[in-house]
């Protein structure tokens, strides 16, 4: 985004290496995810991360509207990225705009990467990413909620999609920036990781980066991704966790 | 990458597959490495090299030759023989097309039907909306499915209300040789069609309507865990059918009312709406 309006710049990396909340190069925002919270759809999944707050809900395989769209072989996902009004701090207007089309264009091709659509032929997978709040990383928290609201509604495919943003702040390599970092740093990197097969299904970058840079960012990025690898893992889990009833439904 | 499994060919939890969720089945989540110890890859898992994944979220379940992955939830697949309740979503010359939860909607033939039908008479029998109990008859390669209403018990629902559970908590409703169901039957007097496709048709007085309602919520929430049956019956004889409840006569009204009885099932979503003259 480059600098924006008049404001001054603030000092996003201390000398000693901490950034303005306090977190280390290498660290993530706190992130919880709950598997499930909705009733309606066939699985969904809340995302909170840092300050995102993000909901995600899957329908399907179900029949394709609009028909042309429909593929005789596999099932075409349908991927919806959409931020609330309130969303930001100044009103959003609502609606379909060219960056939350690219979003739910590049989300939606990221998933179609991993889930096993030839097993659904003639039918759509819709994901719905409701951006409630948001804080720099919504693409990142889209593809975390989404993906885990797919494993939740039984959807079959080769793995979770771990997503997150590498960037470069104050001349450093960051993780995970937050909103003032992507605001006015040099660079923004989100990616999305296949953790079985290492493979990346989503890159982008704004701003400047030498190779050697990029290549330190992807690695601190792959990294992570297995972090918060673990964390969608354990949502479900919790969600499906066998152990005997506790008395309290849900 | 191979594949292990086919379409409509995944193995559903039936009856004797989850009657024990908790046994030595081990929960296993898409992209995890699932120990294969020289089974092939089955339904609801992947191969990669020589290494055996899961590619969906449920119960590891070893059946030699292969090793298996039962899914503890996603949308109906359907299997000939089965009863389903469905809704009708359109309306056409000789057939109509039915929401089964299926990933498609499923065409109702009018030679399937019982009626004498005449071709663009279809819309004097079924409506859009309207409810009904078919069987699934065949499945063919490209995913269509083919549904009867020939058949003892098949046929236009009228009345009662209609509750979904997940599919893959079917087994569990009916229980072990049919337990659940007959416990919920006998304790709320209401009178239950079950579809494999975990639409659940409810029909009696509301009371038992309700009662039989929530019993069904308390088994979608809690059906991967052990003990179910023993915990719906205590649920039901706790609540006697004399609890005040909306639509209660007039002299209950008066009666300061518990705010936590409302909540009881859940209002409108998963019925469906009063069925019309025929």
């Amino acid at each position: 985004m480059g600098n924006v309006g008049a404001k001054e710049t603030p000092v996003l990396l201390t000398p000693d290496g901490r950034r303005i909340d306090g977190r280390r190069l290498d660290e993530l925002r706190t992130l919880q995810i709950q598997a499930g919270p909705l009733r309606q759809a066939d699985g969904s999944a809340f995302v909170e991360w840092g300050a995102n707050k993000v909901m995600a809900a899957v329908y399907g395989p179900r029949e394709v509207h609009p028909r042309h769209l429909q593929q005789n072989d596999r099932a075409v996902i349908q991927c919806k990225y959409n931020m609330a009004a309130f969303s930001v701090d100044e009103r959003k207007r609502p609606g379909l705009d060219r960056r939350s089309q690219e979003i739910s264009k590049v989300i939606g091709e990221a998933f179609q990467s991993v889930v096993f659509t030839e097993e659904f032929p003639r039918t759509s997978i819709d994901v719905y990413i409701e951006v409630l709040q948001a804080n720099a990383g919504t693409r990142c928290a889209g593809l975390v909620a989404g993906s885990v609201a797919l494993a939740d509604a039984g959807i079959p495919m080769a793995d979770l999609l771990p997503a997150v943003a590498v960037g470069k702040i104050g001349g450093s390599i960051a993780l995970d920036l937050k909103k003032e970092e992507d605001n006015f740093g040099e660079a923004d990197l989100p990616m999305a990781l296949v953790p079985q097969s290492g493979r990346l299904v989503l890159l982008q970058m704004e701003g400047h980066m030498t190779e050697e840079e990029l290549s330190r960012a992807l690695d601190l990025g792959v990294a992570g991704c297995r972090e918060i690898y673990e964390k969608m893992k354990a949502a479900l889990r919790d969600r499906y966790s066998l152990a005997p009833m506790s008395g309290v439904a849900r | 990458m191979s594949r292990g499994h086919r379409p409509g060919h995944r193995g559903r939890g039936r009856e004797e597959s989850s009657s024990h969720p908790s046994g030595d089945r081990i929960l296993v989540l898409p992209g995890e490495e699932v120990p294969a110890r020289g089974l092939k890859p089955g339904p609801g898992t992947y191969r990669v090299g020589g290494k055996v994944y899961a590619c969906v979220l449920g119960l590891l379940s070893p059946a030699p030759p292969v090793i298996q992955v039962i899914p503890l939830s996603g949308r109906y697949v359907p299997k000939p023989g089965d009863v389903v309740v469905g809704t009708v979503t359109d309306v056409q010359g000789t057939f109509w097309l039915l929401d089964i939860g299926a990933p498609r909607w499923a065409p109702l033939h009018m030679t399937g039907t019982p009626w004498k039908i005449d071709v663009g008479e279809t819309d004097r029998y079924l409506h859009v909306g309207d409810a009904v109990v078919v069987q699934v008859e065949n499945l063919d390669p490209t995913g269509r499915i083919g549904v009867t209403m020939l058949g003892e018990k098949l046929g236009k629902l009228e009345g009662g209300t209609i509750v979904r559970v997940s599919p893959a908590r079917v087994p569990r409703v009916v229980g072990r040789g049919g337990s659940m169901i007959q416990s919920i039957t006998r304790l709320t007097g209401a009178e239950i069609t079950i579809g494999q496709n975990g639409r659940i048709w409810i029909d009696g007085p509301p009371e038992a309507i309700r009662r039989a309602s929530e019993a069904l919520r308390l088994i979608e929430e809690n059906g991967h865990r052990p003990g179910l049956t023993d915990r719906v019956e205590a649920y039901l004889l706790a609540t006697t059918p004399t609890d005040p409840v909306d639509g209660a006569p007039p002299d209950a009204s008066d009666r300061p009312r518990d705010p936590a009885e409302r909540d009881g099932p859940s209002g409108p979503e998963g019925t469906a709406p009063p069925f019309g003259e025929p």
